[in-house]
């Protein structure tokens, strides 16, 4: 964790960020006030309840939507600099797959767009569903498969751009618990090899807590960022390390953090 | 009940008969009915021998119907179709049929249902075997409507200019391939296939062109609304005064009837896709083109299909009904109004056969087209 310090290091540098929109009952903020900074590597996960901002804020980073105030880097460039140079790939909260292509041929559109040549992009492609266990399904649609698999394509085409940062929205969200677990270890070990840096969304606790090296504790009404948690897990988790004590200290300082920024409910 | 008893299900299975272990009401009174009408016809003036071979079919068919639908079919099937045709080969020799006649038409006629609904409840897994019966129950059920028109409207001694027999009709079309001929292409092949794909593609080329103008947008849907909503074959005159009595002018107006459909289906099919995949294309930094052409196109390609099989019947009908308001003496509907006008029915009902088959011809094609191109789509996924 020494390297953190390293302000080189920073992938994302976000400063003083807010984010309004107009709306007939007045101004909604969405972001207020958020400073953070992800360093290269890092794992972090923005946790929170519903319109916390958690997603407002990864699709800023994103550039799929504005900041209205504060400033924003990501890899020293504007998001939408970072956008247009394809710096980031984005895995969606639903697949969203193209059904009217094979599974080969979705991951190979984001390297379609980018005009790469066709023995490249075959290379790209095998690379990455190997990557995500999926090799031997190059001709099947989107449709026949489950939404475990589904997800883990489009993580494989965010993946086939080959960005140094992954930034995923709530990918797990609509999955059962089995294949959400199984998930989870599959990611981390994709993070394990490619080092790439990942923010990750959700709104489980066990997920955020099991998966990340850093965690954002965002609370609603503006939304902020309440408390930011460094794990102190070891990199090279099972998904045994649950039931350990230095795990339910970490998801209870989670919880008490979301139950803390969640205190408007007795106001309201 | 004790249909969960797996020795019956088994014995069943051996024989070859699960889809038969148990009649239907339905067809125990099909069988019932025919045979009743067979007899029926014995007292009543009928033929002595077609009335025994009714019953005789009902009871074997009874019988049968326990060990397999299949035998069952064929022999409420072919049985229908030969008492059909000795029936059909003296309806011309009876001079006012008797009851008995109309009894015997009854039961071959109820035979051919039982014939269809043994069809349609055979069960079968081979797809040979599925895509031959779904062939063959609609080609049936057709053949024993134009069976009934037949004995009907002679039968009944109906006068041609009412509605002539089909023998009559199909008689007028052997013996005139040449006028029907030069009618199909005059309006089919020139108005309709020309005025169509002139219709349709400028309808799709307007809707991508204005995609990115929202004031084109606004100014021209609500306009495209209204015109769809139009009788447009009431502009066919105008168009004749404008392009002349050959075919162009009818071609005009097959444009104007397929333009707005294909114009409007295409813009909304334009913004089908959801947020979500405008995002992903986004995140990829795609631009304008490459969003259209691997994202919103495809997205839009079943609401274009939709036009398209709209669009397809509404040409026919302009191009045939336009020719009502002027045209060289040649053409599918010019041949409709002249013949009417000399009583020449059986002309008439030839030109709207081979209307109804090339229609029908032109719409399967597209729907076949549709099926290639959107597989992908909820609906025709297999």
């Amino acid at each position: 964790m020494s390297d953190k310090q390293h302000p080189n290091d920073a992938v994302i540098n976000i400063d003083k960020l807010s984010l309004t929109f107009p709306s007939n009952d007045g101004d909604v903020h969405a972001l207020s006030d958020i400073d953070l900074s992800i360093n290269r590597g890092d794992f972090v996960s923005f946790i929170g309840p519903s319109g916390c901002g958690k997603t407002t804020l990864l699709r800023v980073i994103a550039d799929l939507e504005q900041a209205t105030a504060g400033s924003i880097d990501v890899n020293g460039m504007s998001p939408h600099e970072a956008r247009l140079a394809r710096a980031y790939g984005y895995v969606f909260q639903a697949a969203s797959l193209y059904p009217w292509r094979t599974i080969a041929k979705n991951i190979a559109l984001p390297l379609e767009i980018m005009g790469l040549k066709g023995k490249l992009i075959r290379e790209r492609v095998q690379r990455n569903m190997e990557l995500v266990d999926l090799a031997g399904f190059e001709k099947k649609y989107p449709w026949q498969l489950s939404g475990g698999m589904q997800q883990r394509v489009s993580i494989a085409r965010a993946l086939a751009v080959e960005p140094d940062l992954l930034l995923m929205d709530e990918p797990f969200g609509a999955l059962d618990e089995i294949v959400r677990d199984h998930l989870n270890e599959q990611l981390l070990k994709l993070w394990a090899q490619t080092n790439k840096t990942i923010v990750f969304v959700t709104h489980s606790i066990p997920e955020a807590v099991y998966l990340s090296n850093r965690i954002v504790v965002m609370s609603p009404r503006p939304g902020r960022i309440y408390d930011i948690i460094d794990s102190d897990l070891p990199r090279d988790r099972e998904l045994s390390i649950r039931e350990t004590p230095e795990f339910l200290a970490l998801a209870n300082r989670v919880r008490d953090g979301l139950r803390a920024g969640h205190s408007y409910d007795e106001v309201a | 009940m004790a249909s969960a008893n797996p020795e019956i299900i088994h014995r069943a299975l051996e024989k070859g008969a699960v889809t038969a272990v148990r009649y239907r009401f339905m067809e125990r009174l099909l069988l019932v009915g025919a045979g009743v009408f067979g007899l029926l016809s014995l007292v009543t003036e009928g033929r002595l021998l077609l009335g025994l071979c009714l019953a005789l079919l009902s009871v074997s068919a009874y019988r049968s119907i326990k060990h397999s639908r299949l035998l069952t079919a064929a022999l409420t099937g072919l049985g229908s179709l030969f008492t059909a045709y000795v029936l059909l080969s003296f309806v011309d020799a009876v001079d006012n049929p008797a009851q008995g006649f109309w009894f015997q038409v009854i039961a071959s006629w109820l035979l051919a249902w039982m014939c269809v609904e043994q069809l349609a409840a055979i069960k079968t897994l081979s797809r040979i075997y599925a895509t031959a019966l779904n062939i063959l129950i609609p080609v049936l059920f057709g053949v024993w409507l134009l069976i009934l028109w037949e004995l009907l409207t002679r039968g009944f001694n109906v006068p041609q200019v009412l509605l002539p027999a089909p023998s009559l009709i199909a008689e007028r079309f052997v013996e005139s391939p040449h006028i029907l001929w030069a009618d199909f292409q005059q309006t089919f092949l020139k108005a309709v296939l020309i005025g169509y794909a002139l219709g349709c593609g400028a309808g799709f080329i307007i809707a991508i062109l204005i995609d990115r103008s929202p004031f084109l947008q606004r100014g021209l849907l609500p306009i495209g609304n209204l015109v769809s909503a139009l009788p447009i074959v009431g502009v066919a005159p105008i168009m004749v005064m404008w392009f002349g009595f050959d075919w162009p002018s009818k071609a005009a107006v097959v444009i104007i009837m397929t333009f707005f459909p294909m114009l409007v289906n295409t813009v909304a099919g334009l913004s089908a896709a959801g947020a979500m995949q405008h995002d992903l294309m986004k995140t990829y930094a795609a631009g304008y083109w490459q969003s259209l052409f691997k994202l919103r196109l495809p997205e839009a390609l079943p609401f274009i299909f939709n036009a398209l099989k709209i669009n397809s019947t509404l040409a026919m009908i302009g191009a045939i009904v336009a020719e009502f308001f002027g045209t060289p003496t040649v053409g599918m509907g010019f041949r409709i109004s002249t013949e009417v006008g000399r009583m020449n029915v059986d002309m008439v009902w030839a030109e709207i056969a081979v209307a109804a088959v090339a229609g029908s011809l032109f719409y399967g094609a597209i729907a076949l087209t549709e099926r290639v191109f959107t597989f992908w789509h909820p609906s025709n996924r297999s």
